[in-house]
């Protein structure tokens, strides 16, 4: 058995844990969506590019501390998506899947675009107060911001955990996306839920908008952590809460390793495909994910 | 004097509830329900019968606000509820069960029946974020009355279990159980006893039959079987291809030259079919 660099590999591995629960959050608004009202939003990286602008904004343009531009950011979002809601995606129901897929895709370059005429191109920095020191634990050398990031992160999906599977609202909501019209038959207004659901994809975003923007800076790229969210969700299966936690972890740690023992061999850049090319691999093998649902239709 | 407070009471024990009256369903050209009128008596139960395709079910949908008719109205102690969303037609008492059971499969039997409960809960999303406290109240005194109807159909022992892993007879049970949990004043029963075998049919029938002593419940159902419909019903309404072609007693009914005919065929028919 050749050397294995153990501690490389266990470092790389820690960053890619940490990482991937950031895109687990991500991942999180995506499912909600999909799952409540059946509807795949592609504009999710919009969605967090446009907190993270917001966020910034707040500090840098109006000065606010980094507490209450965070809060600004989190209000800002769900008020938007619950508007979306009602306003473009409340008219496409009942309507084929594509347009509802068509309309979130165009909001998202109306986002991208927006987002720069409002902010200007250049890249912004959103002010957490966390240092650069690297955390050392063992053998780990742990950067802070993905300490703090991973810690809310995995703090919301575990509250939210909670609150999808043992309180109240949770359970209904768990039965709208289960049997829509069953749930209505149990006196469930439907769409009070889905407007729940968007509201909630907006404080997701929020949350991620503000920590990956706090890591990567603010500019247009930021949507792109949204297209990351695509191989974890055909990872984890897409309609799986605890599938978006897992996928977020191994394409964090699979972007990792091939980050730091493929880019140097390559000259770099195959952490931004080697993920994709899983996803292909996994479509292949099981469409319907880890955990998701598979579909048994009858013909 | 005597013979009016008689009659009064009569008439109030018979008090419309439900009245379907003249309504129709279409779907492209298919006509799913043409023209039907029904009565419904409160605390009686009615029985819906007639070949697959007549309609029944369509004309359940239509009163629990899934489809709405094309023509004709449904009024519910008064009030109209044609147009009425299926939440609202819920929230007003009118509760149902599916002809495919339909649980929520991943969860528990509790949790399913106190989904039930949902509409009879007065806090909202909102509120019941900002009240907690008030609305974990509110849960714990729904929680008694689900203990009561998970007692009632003898469920005790699978509070915990998920629906998906119960035997068919029992996921028929816990639906009516989820049912019940919205105290609804009518329910509509989509083939409660269909799939089950006799054991099962007996129980059920029994459940339907304490539900209705005990809460004076109105009941519609929808069944095949002959022999229990005749057992349990006060009134029976047949249909055939979209319409009702009877209505009456059990004894009515079964001496109807409409309901015979469109069950056995006519003679002609009969003897047609026999070359």
């Amino acid at each position: 058995m050749p050397d294995l660099p153990w501690r490389f590999i266990l470092i790389l591995s820690a960053n890619g844990l940490l990482v991937g629960s950031m895109y687990a959050l991500v991942a999180l608004g995506f499912v909600l969506i999909y799952k409540a009202t059946d509807a795949i939003n592609f504009a999710q990286g919009e969605f967090v590019m446009f907190a993270g602008f917001l966020a910034a904004g707040a500090s840098n343009l109006a000065g606010f501390p980094w507490w209450i531009s965070a809060l600004l950011a989190l209000l800002g979002m769900v008020v938007f998506a619950f508007g979306l809601e009602r306003v473009v995606l409340r008219p496409l129901l009942g309507r084929p899947v594509i347009a509802v897929v068509m309309a979130t895709l165009g909001l998202g370059f109306v986002l991208r675009g927006t987002a720069t005429l409002a902010f200007g191109g250049g890249t912004q920095t959103i002010p957490l107060p966390v240092g650069d020191e690297p955390f050392l634990l063992g053998p780990l050398i742990l950067p802070p911001i993905e300490l703090v990031g991973a810690a809310v992160s995995l703090g919301f999906l575990a509250a939210f955990g909670w609150f999808f599977l043992k309180s109240r609202i949770g359970v209904a909501m768990r039965a709208v996306a289960s049997n829509q019209q069953v749930a209505m038959a149990m006196g469930i207004n439907v769409r009070r839920y889905f407007a729940l659901a968007w509201a909630l994809a907006g404080v997701v975003s929020a949350l991620g908008g503000v920590l990956w923007g706090a890591m990567l800076g603010v500019d247009n790229q930021l949507a792109l952590v949204g297209l990351k969210v695509f191989p974890v969700m055909i990872l984890g299966g897409l309609d799986s809460i605890l599938g978006a936690v897992v996928g977020g972890l191994i394409v964090g740690v699979v972007e990792s390793l091939s980050a730091g023992f493929l880019d140097p061999l390559v000259g770099g850049g195959t952490k931004d495909f080697i993920p994709y090319l899983l996803m292909i691999a996994v479509l292949m093998v099981r469409p319907e994910g880890i955990f998701g649902r598979r579909r048994i239709e009858r013909v | 004097m005597a013979t009016n407070a008689i009659e009064a009471i009569a008439g109030e024990r018979r008090r419309v509830q439900l009245a379907v009256s003249g309504v129709s369903k279409h779907f492209g050209g298919l006509c799913a329900v043409e023209d039907v009128s029904l009565s419904v008596a409160a605390g009686s139960i009615t029985s819906i019968i007639g070949p697959n395709g007549a309609g029944k079910t369509s004309l359940l949908n239509m009163i629990s606000g899934v489809y709405k008719p094309d023509t004709g109205t449904i009024t519910l102690e008064g009030r109209d509820i044609t147009r009425a969303r299926p939440s609202e037609v819920a929230a007003l008492g009118v509760a149902r069960t599916f002809q495919n059971i339909a649980l929520f499969g991943g969860m528990t039997v509790l949790d399913n029946i106190m989904l039930g409960r949902h509409v009879r809960m007065k806090s909202g999303i909102l509120s019941s974020v900002i009240y907690w406290g008030l609305a974990q109240r509110e849960e714990v005194a729904h929680r008694a009355r689900v203990e009561e109807l998970i007692e009632f159909l003898q469920l005790q022992d699978l509070r915990k279990q998920p629906t998906s892993a119960l035997a068919y007879g029992l996921r028929k049970r816990v639906e009516l159980g989820r049912a019940l949990a919205l105290d609804p004043k009518v329910l509509l029963l989509d083939e409660p006893m269909g799939g089950m075998n006799q054991e099962e049919k007996e129980d059920m029938a029994r459940y339907i039959l304490d539900v209705n002593g005990a809460w004076g419940t109105t009941i519609i159902l929808i069944e095949h079987d002959m022999a229990v419909v005749m057992d349990i019903s006060d009134r029976v309404a047949v249909f055939d291809r979209g319409r009702k072609i009877a209505d009456g007693t059990p004894g009515e009914v079964q001496r109807d030259r409409a309901v015979i005919a469109a069950y056995l065929g006519t003679r002609q028919e009969r003897a047609e079919a026999a070359e």
